[in-house]
């Protein structure tokens, strides 16, 4: 289909015509997303084989440390990674993005960049070194909105962009609108940031460790902004953290990834009640808690991330894995399944249902 | 914003002030200390010793140090006479004194050199900023292909030649071998069209050291910067690819280019020595050269001074710009 048919048509025939019939009918779903890089030391898997659903209204949260593949998937949503000067490097995707019933990974360049800033929008970590210093934040906003509609004035454009500023919180914002980013605080610039990425109402936002440069008194607010924000627009949003405590009380549903892949998967309240995964009860004995003794110390998962290129054997965590004696020596070397634990609840280990209920609520939970 | 520029002129006029007292000092003291008399230069070295008397007096130089450089500084800005007896010869506003050989009023002298030097420098920046950031932008954006190493190369051979080498090679080539072009400068208000004919070569053999330099600079900016955060974001916001490049990435990639092309715009209009002397061009740089082996003081000062204060003019306005471009400049 020629570009220009494509432009002409796009408004009415796409939604109708253009809908396959394998299109799944949740609002985003991910499947056997690959992202891999291929480098002069080998191939960097850093996503292998992911896939999750997710809803308008609701929220997911995706947790991993360093390195385990969460920005690089959120990065692959928004097919950020075709685009660029450094084509001859560029990651190699495989697997499924199907947006509101529309495949991305397969779509082309120009769709997916006319859906990005509109349809799925992304809230980044720094928001210091995620604006222009040398553009007003008023201009980075206005030009952000224009992209999507071409024919709003400059004039349209400016009260649209006050109106969100004023939206997510900014005082005075018809004065700051004018103002450059390095005049606004740390959190100020990231409510900015959050109102650049709302200013075409996104039914997806994505929002990449939104709170880790900010200050602990900041972090609270602008996760109740995000609430707030999608409970008025009803977008579907994914919450990329490394820290549990993030994602707690914001999301509906809870995705830990370890070297590339899912390794635990459910709602919010059974990850934080139920958690089946040895991973899943380092990150939650890591979790540093004002209800404990001071005493206690924390419990760090011990050891360091797996090498993307060279994933261990069997299951990706047996070397950091106190448990792995007791799998008979499967989890060294086969690579075990996400299987269904519990309702909507998913977990990759080969530790025997027994075994992993006793260690929880045994070993692990009294600790916590 | 004004009170910016008032400060930033006051300062330029003390730097200007502390440059021409230690220029002066080295002009005028070492003779002194090396032993040879700057009143012998003038007169020559037949003279008798009441004619260089004679002339000691009159250009001041049995004075202090500090009166004479009192005086050479009244003469800038007011003009001063220089008096024999009866024969006085009035050196009027600004003064920079005569040439040891010529004669000659240093101040004329330096106004009469000057458009060559300005016709040389500013066809040549003009080729070397299109052309250096044009091919840097170009590397930068298809890095690793064949086009990016071929500029590369190009551009380490641009550094690595000598002007004398290239100018000579152009000059073998295409004036004498080829008799394409000519090599005589006119000036500009006498005829533009041979005025550029006869630069096109020292413009292009100039140009050609400095686009390289500026390609490469342009390259590693322009890649740095498109690995910036806020690059992801324009791209995340939707935007095209050229708008992306176009306006986010362009924008920061300017300011090195601007700070580097102050310095080096300064530097060339204080005279750019190795090309006029390969193209016999008589800017300010082959009067510089002319007057060093002859040792002729008063010149070689004029034309520290005029050179120190293009320089600090030239950096006076990238800074100026500066705050144009970088808002945390003008702000902060």
């Amino acid at each position: 289909m020629s570009k220009l048919t494509k432009t002409s048509a796009a408004a009415d025939m796409e939604p109708t015509e253009e809908r396959p019939t394998d299109a799944p009918s949740e609002f985003l779903s991910v499947r056997d997303l690959k992202v891999h890089f291929p480098t002069d030391d080998g191939v960097v898997k850093s996503v292998d084989g992911l896939s999750f659903t997710l809803e308008k209204g609701k929220t997911l949260g995706i947790v991993g440390e360093s390195g385990s593949g969460k920005s690089v998937t959120s990065l692959s949503i928004l097919g950020l990674h075709r685009v660029g000067s450094n084509r001859s490097r560029n990651a190699r995707i495989s697997g499924e993005v199907w947006l509101d019933g529309e495949e991305l990974i397969s779509a082309d360049a120009a769709r997916v960049r006319d859906l990005r800033g509109q349809k799925m929008a992304m809230i980044f970590q720094d928001p210091l070194t995620a604006m222009h210093p040398f553009f007003s934040v008023g201009q980075q906003i206005i030009e952000a909105y224009r992209v999507h509609h071409p024919s709003a004035s400059k004039k349209e454009a400016r009260k649209r962009t006050i109106e969100m500023l004023d939206r997510v919180g900014i005082p005075q914002p018809d004065r700051r609108v004018d103002d450059y980013p390095h005049q606004f605080s740390g959190g100020m610039r990231q409510r900015a940031m959050i109102a650049m990425a709302l200013v075409n109402d996104p039914s997806l936002l994505i929002a990449d460790e939104p709170t880790t440069a900010l200050d602990v008194t900041v972090q609270a607010q602008i996760l109740d902004l995000i609430r707030d924000l999608q409970k008025e627009f009803g977008s579907a949003v994914i919450i990329i953290t490394h820290d549990l405590g993030v994602v707690a009380e914001l999301a509906d549903d809870i995705l830990v990834m370890y070297g590339g892949r899912c390794i635990e998967r459910g709602p919010s309240e059974t990850i934080f009640e139920q958690p089946q995964h040895p991973y899943t009860w380092g990150l939650l004995g890591s979790m540093p808690r004002l209800d404990r003794e001071r005493t206690d110390r924390l419990n760090p998962v011990k050891g360091s991330p797996p090498s993307l290129i060279n994933l261990p054997s069997g299951c990706a965590f047996h070397p950091r894995c106190p448990y792995t004696d007791l799998t008979e020596g499967a989890s060294q070397t086969v690579v075990p399944e996400l299987r269904e634990v519990g309702s909507r609840h998913l977990a990759a280990c080969h530790l025997g249902k027994a075994d992993r209920e006793r260690i929880w609520t045994e070993e692990i939970a009294p600790k916590l | 914003m004004l009170v910016y520029l008032i400060r930033r002129l006051v300062n330029v006029a003390v730097l200007l002030l502390v440059v021409s007292a230690i220029t002066f000092g080295i002009f005028f003291m070492v003779p002194k200390l090396t032993g040879s008399d700057p009143a012998l230069l003038y007169v020559g070295k037949i003279a008798d010793k009441a004619a260089v008397e004679g002339i000691r007096h009159k250009m001041g130089l049995d004075k202090s140090i500090a009166e004479q450089y009192f005086l050479f500084l009244k003469g800038l800005f007011v003009g001063r006479d220089y008096s024999q007896g009866t024969d006085v010869t009035h050196c009027s506003a600004p003064c920079f004194g005569y040439s040891f050989k010529t004669e000659q009023e240093v101040w004329p002298l330096l106004l009469d050199r000057l458009p060559v030097t300005l016709s040389l420098a500013s066809g040549a920046s003009v080729i070397w900023l299109v052309v250096g950031t044009g091919t840097g932008i170009v590397s930068a954006l298809r890095r690793r292909s064949v086009l990016d190493r071929a500029t590369m190369v190009t551009a380490l051979a641009g550094v690595s030649l000598p002007i004398y080498f290239t100018g000579l090679l152009a000059l073998s080539i295409f004036v004498n071998t080829l008799g394409w072009l000519p090599n005589n400068y006119v000036n500009f208000t006498d005829d533009p069209v041979e005025w550029a004919r006869n630069l096109i070569l020292p413009w292009i053999t100039l140009a050609f050291l400095y686009a390289a330099t500026y390609a490469r600079l342009t390259r590693a900016t322009l890649l740095e910067v498109l690995g910036e955060d806020y690059i992801r974001t324009a791209r995340a916001k939707g935007l095209k690819e050229n708008k992306v490049i176009g306006k986010h990435a362009l924008r920061s990639t300017m300011t090195p280019i601007l700070t580097v092309f102050g310095l080096d715009i300064g530097a060339l209009i204080g005279g750019a020595v190795l090309t006029e002397k390969t193209f016999d061009l008589r800017g300010l740089g082959y009067e510089a050269v002319q007057a060093i082996s002859q040792s002729d003081l008063p010149v070689i000062l004029g034309v520290t001074l005029f050179a120190a204060f293009f320089v600090i003019m030239a950096n006076l306005v990238v800074d100026l710009l500066y705050a144009v471009v970088d808002p945390r400049v003008r702000l902060g």
